[in-house]
């Protein structure tokens, strides 16, 4: 048994802020991931962030991930880091067991934070498990990472903001998307990745949805119909669409289930994108020591997972004794950050949302 | 399929890494994963479901969804979207649950 103080989960946007604020403050922690690499999503993340210089706006994701994982790397006698790692057990004293090179290894610790994230939703319609019908992050990752594409014509379900950049981007890389389409009479995204679609050409269909893909050994072709108010298909205007991939964007789940280990207090709610644990100000759940940050707690933008990740980190470690010298002034910095990146109309959502989960008003 | 010019991204051509994928003799480049060597050799079928056999392939790109479960070396269960690529790895793919040392 290996004995630490903190031990985060997930080396994304959340897990290595932590891990920075936490080492500032004077806390050593260990950091597991169980890609081969830190940075998460942002690793494929090619266009520029929006938001305040704070949270890194105008620079590409990419190269937010090399600040992160910089930033954490600095500090190699306080943060620890195991990639190729997966946590495969998670108990109520904190012990966790981990999986490295086809090894058990259990870790005693004192505090945890829980920083997975979330995975792509997918979609119901006959057929939707053949090759060539993938999420439209994993497309994103292929292309952006690996520099491989996954075909030559290609649909994206779904006009959410990672719908319009990734379809933007798999015209960048060559590939052609012959349309969005999108079940909701108006576009899900920022009017700005939509208006760089349509002066490509790309046709965006609102109030349109699959309705079945075809193909025996692959995907040959799809199924598309218009919708109705009620969501209903709208009978003989069903549309075939020949493509070899089709991308489904949407929208993403919390990464979750290490909580349901532990009996963490949950709720499902759909505008967090699902099962989210019940929080306090400080991030932790109503587990005793046992914090959240980033999607897995809701899912937002990127900006946002970064700054919960420094606000957790402080306080963990804080609560564990290693009170950061600047600990007030940081304190209502990262708070103020996230609330302007919750302020607008497209933070609703997200507003309504977290105060659902305010442990201290309802979960007791 | 590779990229070959792209606005934003370079792609430097990386050391050549061969492998066999059932029973054949591949290629892919360093940095690559399993699965990405594989679908850029134009493999899209990469495991099969458990009781209607249907075809599966990448799907989510995280090591979370299983659908690019194949047999590395023997053995099942490898989550090859998150797997890197190694010179003269065998991958086979896989059709079951997966047993050990199969």
């Amino acid at each position: 048994m290996i004995n630490k103080d903190l031990v985060i989960i997930g080396g994304g946007p959340a897990g290595l802020s932590a891990a920075k604020l936490a080492a500032e403050s004077g806390l050593s922690s260990l950091v597991v991931e169980r890609d081969f690499k830190l940075g998460g999503q942002l690793v494929k993340q090619t266009h520029m962030f929006f938001g305040s210089e704070k949270q890194y706006a105008k620079t590409r994701g990419i190269d937010i991930a090399k600040i992160l994982v910089d930033d954490v790397l600095k500090y190699p006698s306080m943060i620890e880091v195991m990639t190729d790692t997966t946590v495969v057990g998670l108990y109520k004293d904190k012990v966790i067991s981990l999986l490295h090179n086809d090894k058990y290894i259990k870790v005693q610790t004192k505090a945890i934070i829980i920083a997975t994230g979330a995975s792509e939703k997918v979609l119901a319609f006959p057929n939707n498990d053949l090759p060539g019908i993938y999420g439209a992050g994993a497309v994103q990752t292929l292309m952006n990472v690996n520099g491989v594409l996954p075909g030559h014509d290609v649909v994206m379900v779904g006009s959410g903001n990672i719908g319009l950049i990734v379809s933007y981007q798999l015209m960048q890389a060559g590939v052609n998307v012959k349309c969005v389409i999108e079940a909701s009479n108006k576009i899900g995204g920022y009017k700005v990745h939509a208006s760089k679609l349509k002066r490509l050409g790309v046709n965006i269909l609102t109030s349109h949805s699959i309705k079945k893909a075809n193909g025996t050994e692959y995907l040959e072709s799809i199924e598309i119909s218009e919708l109705d108010g009620n969501w209903n298909y709208i009978e003989g205007t069903e549309k075939i669409i020949e493509v070899d991939s089709l991308c489904i964007s949407v929208g993403l789940s919390p990464l979750s289930n290490l909580l349901s280990m532990i009996d963490v207090d949950m709720k499902y709610v759909n505008s967090l994108g699902g099962l989210v644990p019940y929080i306090d100000e400080h991030h932790e759940t109503s587990v005793k020591n046992v914090y959240v940050a980033g999607d897995v707690c809701g899912v937002e933008e990127a900006s946002s997972a970064i700054v919960e990740g420094y606000l957790t980190g402080l306080i963990v470690a804080k609560d564990l004794g290693f009170k950061h010298e600047n600990y007030d002034d940081l304190y209502i910095n990262f708070k103020s950050q996230l609330e302007n990146l919750r302020s607008g109309p497209f933070g609703e959502k997200t507003r309504n949302g977290l105060k659902e989960i305010a442990r201290d008003q309802d979960a007791k | 399929m590779r990229i070959k010019e792209h606005p934003i991204l370079t792609f430097e051509e990386k050391p050549k890494l061969e492998f066999i994928y059932d029973g054949k003799k591949v290629s892919g480049y360093e940095g690559d994963t399993i699965a990405s060597a594989l679908h850029a050799i134009g493999v899209k079928t990469l495991s099969h479901s458990i009781h209607l056999k249907r075809p599966r392939g990448f799907y989510c790109a995280i090591g979370n969804c299983a659908s690019c479960n194949m047999i590395v070396d023997g053995k099942p269960n490898i989550r090859t979207c998150v797997t890197l690529l190694k010179e003269g790895m065998v991958v086979k793919t896989q059709t079951n649950k997966g047993d050990l040392y199969d």
